[in-house]
């Protein structure tokens, strides 16, 4: 049920154009991104050869690379999560999900990975870019891999987050600017000066781009893990709960 | 229990403060269509959603075929069709791709959903609708894809609010004798406010208003129990005492140079009236049997519930 659910919400997402708009502009961009940073390393390879323990081309090119996407795809992801709930509600569509035969769970699952399945897609394809080196060089593949996940985890938690907003309001724009503001506010958290030596450390640990700063460079921590899973369980529950509420009111 | 499909007790319903149904209580058995009527704002359509699952009931119970919607709403939920107020209908799906979405979500298994859904698109006429978006469908095809998706499943229970607004006369009486005909093997509750449709369609009908049940009754006995009573005009003046003398008549009213409003007994008839205008010469050129419509006692019931309230 859940799969079906799913499948619809994929499959609708490329029935307007925004989906494929999306896709092109991200990969135009971060295309050019790629060759900037490829011819770089470039001009840089002959001085990198004669220093001992150099940082290769994964860290060089594709590090600085997917930090970019993922600032990209901080703006870009509440446009896609903005009409999951939003829309249905607006349109009187959610009605025909709640008199199936379905718990709330299913179909609140049902939306987030017909999302996650457009996410997989939009990653793969950015990989397909790092993956092309493989063509001339050897990049480091536990690193790439370690990237992938990364920023799955990364996009999964920001559509969380953009389904848990979208399921609040009927109106698709609130909830993308809203979603913006959470995921901007999760970013600059840990920007506050180093003097709350303190309350730093708690502000970075909730900083959503600093857990990925680490697996970009092969770190595999489990509590980085954990903090992603943790922030879309949260907001999956919170997207239930609030179903479920809004039958009461 | 009874036989009862659906089974609705002391039914509450508030939003915040505002009390839109209080102490519902019917019952319906297979195979019967229920006519909810009432004024707009009455609780029509809450109480549906109520019984669909869509809200919470603040109090009550609510069973479809023995499942208790809050305790198991997955096992009711799947002996239940609903089409809401506005059809829940996905603008950028053509109708084939709507409607099978539909049956996987109401669990037909996989090898059955093409069945299913050529079958109802014959029964809500869509033949020739398949590969059209539903967004370019007109309102009342709109609508006709909301009745599918409702039988989709082959439901015992049906709810329909409002299914024929926004359709043309013909596609009306269209949805009308498809109700009927769903009415022999499913049951039906349908809300309108076209009183009409509810004596055309429905066995039962119940008015609402201010979310309690005023009336409820058969629509059999709604078309016999009354007396009956006949306008009457005539050519020469009459007295209407002379009226009252004749057999079986019980009250006359006249109302313009001519005309009479005639009351008979139950069961009696005119022959007596009509013997006595020919004898007489009286030039009976007008006998109009009248019947208390719906629409009468509707606007009676409601109207006499505000004047009681003032």
């Amino acid at each position: 049920m859940i799969w079906v659910i799913a499948r619809r919400e994929f499959g609708a997402m490329f029935l307007s154009p925004l989906a494929w708009v999306i896709l092109a502009v991200i990969q135009t961009i971060l295309g050019y991104m790629f060759l900037t940073n490829l011819d770089n390393f470039f001009v840089l390879q002959p001085q990198l050869i004669q220093l001992e323990n150099s940082p290769g081309v994964t860290d060089l090119v594709i590090t600085p690379l997917m930090q970019v996407a993922a600032i990209i795809l901080l703006m870009v992801m509440p446009l896609l999560t903005m009409r999951s709930i939003a829309e249905e509600k607006r349109n009187r569509s959610l009605t025909l999900l709640m008199s199936s035969p379905l718990s709330m769970t299913e179909i609140v699952l049902g939306k987030f990975l017909g999302m996650m399945l457009f996410v997989i897609v939009l990653i793969s394809m950015l990989m397909l870019m790092p993956l092309s080196l493989y063509l001339g060089t050897s990049p480091d593949s536990g690193k790439l891999l370690s990237i992938y996940i990364g920023m799955l985890l990364l996009l999964g938690s920001f559509t969380a987050i953009g389904l848990y907003l979208s399921s609040l309001t009927e109106n698709q724009t609130i909830a993308a600017i809203s979603t913006f503001g959470v995921l901007l506010m999760l970013w600059i958290i840990d920007w506050v000066s180093a003097s709350l030596s303190n309350g730093h450390t708690v502000l970075s640990y909730l900083s959503i781009l600093q857990h990925h700063q680490s697996m970009l460079e092969g770190v595999f921590d489990t509590s980085d893990i954990a903090y992603y899973l943790l922030l879309i369980f949260g907001f999956l529950v919170l997207t239930i709960r609030q179903l479920d509420r809004e039958r009461l009111l | 229990m009874s036989d009862a499909l659906v089974q609705v007790e002391n039914l509450s319903r508030y939003y915040q403060s505002h009390c839109a149904i209080s102490h519902l209580s019917f019952s319906l058995k297979a195979g019967e269509v229920l006519g909810f009527l009432g004024p707009n704002g009455a609780g029509k359509s809450t109480t549906m959603q109520v019984i669909s699952g869509n809200l919470a009931p603040s109090e009550g119970e609510v069973s479809i075929a023995g499942h208790d919607i809050l305790e198991a709403p997955r096992a009711a939920k799947q002996q239940l069709g609903y089409l809401p107020e506005h059809p829940p209908v996905y603008r950028d799906a053509s109708v084939d791709e709507y409607l099978k979405y539909c049956a996987r979500l109401h669990r037909i298994p996989r090898n059955q959903v093409a069945a299913a859904v050529d079958r109802v698109k014959q029964q809500s006429g869509l033949e020739d609708a398949g590969m059209r978006l539903i967004g370019n469908l007109s309102k009342g095809y709109q609508q006709r894809v909301g009745i599918a998706q409702a039988i989709i499943h082959n439901p015992p229970v049906i709810i329909l609010d409002e299914p024929t607004v926004g359709l043309d006369p013909i596609q009306n009486r269209e949805i009308r004798s498809l109700i009927r005909s769903l009415g022999d093997q499913h049951s039906v509750i349908l809300s309108t406010h076209i009183l009409s449709e509810v004596q055309a369609t429905c066995d039962r009908v119940q008015i609402i208003r201010a979310g309690e049940i005023i009336y409820h009754s058969s629509t059999k006995a709604l078309n016999q129990g009354h007396e009956s009573s006949f306008k009457v005009a005539l050519r020469k003046p009459v007295n209407p005492e002379e009226l009252l003398s004749l057999d079986g008549i019980d009250h006359a009213e006249s109302l313009d140079a001519g005309r009479f409003r005639v009351f008979f007994a139950p069961d009696a008839n005119p022959d007596a009236l009509v013997e006595a205008a020919v004898q007489q010469e009286w030039g009976l050129y007008e006998l109009i049997p009248e019947q208390q419509s719906l629409e009468d006692l509707f606007i009676e019931l409601t109207h006499s519930e505000e004047s009681a309230a003032k």
